[in-house]
């Protein structure tokens, strides 16, 4: 008789469901997994070392490549990480902006893990209706910063403008009628605010929409419900932050437990599952963008009310307006000083952590007192995750492995860094 | 009782496909895209271009902080004594596939030489195009002067 062997087989770095390029050894016994084994690095770019050649600022930009469905959170985690060296102070405006924006990029995320998540395991159409909200969002973005994902917009010592006073419109063209183009632009005829709250208004119920279609659909639960089972125990030991420890039932969330910026303030609740599978993650997730449409209200109510500046005035640190630059010689003198050398920063090391939608992503820098970082090591939430593909998949069938990597919210870009 | 009835009612199924339902009669979110696009911001962050002082001389000063600061190292000038004894650049390089749009550029530039401007189509077809020498750069700049003098008179209140 034929002696029965393990099948061993690759799944991915080109596998579609592989979310980009993990590429998963995977050994078989039929159709059950007996042992998963990720392979990352494809993706690797070197972002730590390459920070520790410039200066602070500038690798500000290439944090946003790090988790690049999460832009804003990664740039935060970084210059909190240098505020906390230089020890100074934000803005409380600049605060409730970045606090905002970070929701932002929550929301932004957990609406992109759903659309592929729900592609992945046979909801296709979810896809659309996620990246329909996505599209909104993408705007504020754009409006806030120029570009739709990689915004470079934090920096040391706030943000880098204020919110703009009017959003972009829509222009008239002859391929739609003028009534259809106000129609397009009835959310976009006041201020960058007043677009967010209104979007803040009606995000609750498009959430409610992707619920119809997945929270109770059999099918959905067919391919959720106690697959990649974590208990609580296993969770904290296995290094699991962010929703995915959450949905295990361990009830923390950096901007409760440790909050940073103005989270202290602000009143939300933080979703916790039970089972630990991909069902109750899907839930916690859902429930955090209906937190943090609430949160974006609260802080688009503060900025409304309380204009002021958004960046530390301390040009030693950040650059002086363009007008004084233009105008005054000592000015003229900082704004070459920070564009060149940048700022030194004291010797010393420092962490700072933040609540990611992906989990706690984490900057420890240490400086020697130059201008640029002696070391950089970035935390990264989906790492640790990943380390868990085994324990996670171990017993499944090969279908399950793909529902297992959409609730892990893999993206490349953080985890090979 | 009621959850074997819902089991065989398929109720949340019908409610989905209801839900789908409706969204035929909705509204398209979707723009017809050569034709149409969607809204940019003033802040917008898309191809360089350089600019020049009304009365046509260039705004660059080759005082290099654009060089200095760009984190991807996508700049190169090289700068010389110009007839009338200015300073000027006699290259201005950006390679455009080292470009990350960080915009620091623009941010860094004190005489508002350098911009990003809100074009975002171009394609490259042969080797070498990536590069933007100085005079592609001044040639975006006079075809866009309206529209980027525009933008930057919007958004200078805020930065």
């Amino acid at each position: 008789m034929a002696e029965i062997q393990n099948f061993t087989m690759n799944f991915g770095p080109q596998h579609p469901a592989a979310h980009g390029v993990l590429r998963l050894v995977l050994e078989m016994d039929g159709e059950v997994i007996t042992k998963a084994d990720p392979h990352v690095g494809l993706l690797h770019r070197g972002t730590e070392k390459l920070a520790e050649s410039k200066p602070y600022n500038q690798s500000i930009g290439y944090m946003d490549r790090l988790d690049y469905v999460s832009m804003m959170c990664n740039e935060h985690g970084y210059v909190l990480a240098i505020e906390k060296l230089l020890n100074i102070d934000v803005p409380l405006r600049a605060q409730y902006i970045r606090v905002m924006f970070d929701e932002i990029t929550r929301i932004l995320n957990h609406l992109m893990w759903l659309g592929a998540h729900g592609l992945d395991i046979g909801a296709m159409t979810m896809f659309l209706y996620c990246f329909r909200e996505r599209e909104d969002l993408m705007d504020c973005y754009e409006a806030v910063s120029g570009t739709r994902m990689h915004a470079t917009y934090y920096r040391p010592g706030g943000v880098y403008r204020d919110l703009p006073e009017q959003m972009p419109r829509h222009e008239y063209s002859k391929f739609r009628s003028r009534k259809d183009v106000d129609r397009l632009n009835e959310n976009r005829e006041g201020s960058l605010l007043d677009f967010i709250d209104a979007f803040a208004d009606a995000f609750p119920g498009r959430v409610d929409e992707y619920e119809t279609l997945l929270t109770d659909n059999r099918i959905w639960k067919q391919r959720t419900v106690n697959i990649g089972v974590v208990t609580p125990e296993r969770a904290k030991a296995l290094g699991f932050t962010g929703p995915m420890l959450r949905g295990s039932g361990v009830a923390w969330d950096l901007r409760k437990k440790q909050p940073y910026e103005v989270y202290a303030k602000l009143d939300f609740g933080i979703p916790v599952g039970t089972n630990g599978d991909c069902y109750d993650r899907y839930l916690v997730r859902v429930e955090e963008l209906r937190q943090s449409a609430k949160i974006i209200k609260q802080c688009v109510a503060w900025l409304r009310e309380n204009p002021g500046p958004v960046m530390v005035d301390d040009h030693k640190i950040t650059p002086p307006e363009r007008v004084e630059m233009k105008g005054d010689m000592e000015s003229l003198i900082h704004h070459f000083k920070l564009f060149t050398e940048g700022y030194c920063v004291p010797e010393g090391e420092s962490y700072a952590a933040v609540e990611h939608p992906k989990g706690e992503f984490g900057v420890y820098l240490v400086s020697d007192g130059a201008n640029k970082p002696f070391r950089v090591k970035i935390r990264a939430p989906g790492f640790s995750h990943m380390a868990a593909m085994d324990e996670m998949v171990r017993g499944h069938m090969l279908a399950d492995v793909v529902a297992v990597i959409g609730t892990m919210d893999v993206v490349f870009g953080e985890i090979d860094r | 009782m009621k959850s074997i009835l819902q089991t065989f009612l398929l109720t949340e199924l019908l409610g989905g496909l209801r839900l789908t339902f409706k969204n035929l009669f909705v509204r398209k979110v979707t723009l017809n895209y050569p034709e149409e696009k969607t809204p940019k911001s003033p802040r917008f962050r898309g191809l360089h271009a350089q600019r020049r002082y009304p009365n046509g001389e260039e705004r660059c000063i080759a005082c290099k902080l654009c060089e200095a600061v760009c984190p991807a190292l996508a700049i190169t000038i090289d700068s010389d004594v110009s007839e009338d004894g200015t300073r000027r650049t006699t290259r201005y390089d950006i390679d455009l596939f080292k470009c990350i749009y960080c915009g620091f550029c623009e941010e860094a530039c004190p005489v508002d030489a350098i911009v990003e401007t809100r074009i975002h189509e171009y394609h490259m077809e042969n080797r070498g195009e990536n590069i933007m020498t100085k005079e592609k750069l001044l040639a975006i700049g006079d075809r866009y002067e309206p529209m980027i003098a525009a933008d930057k008179a919007a958004d200078a209140p805020y930065r």
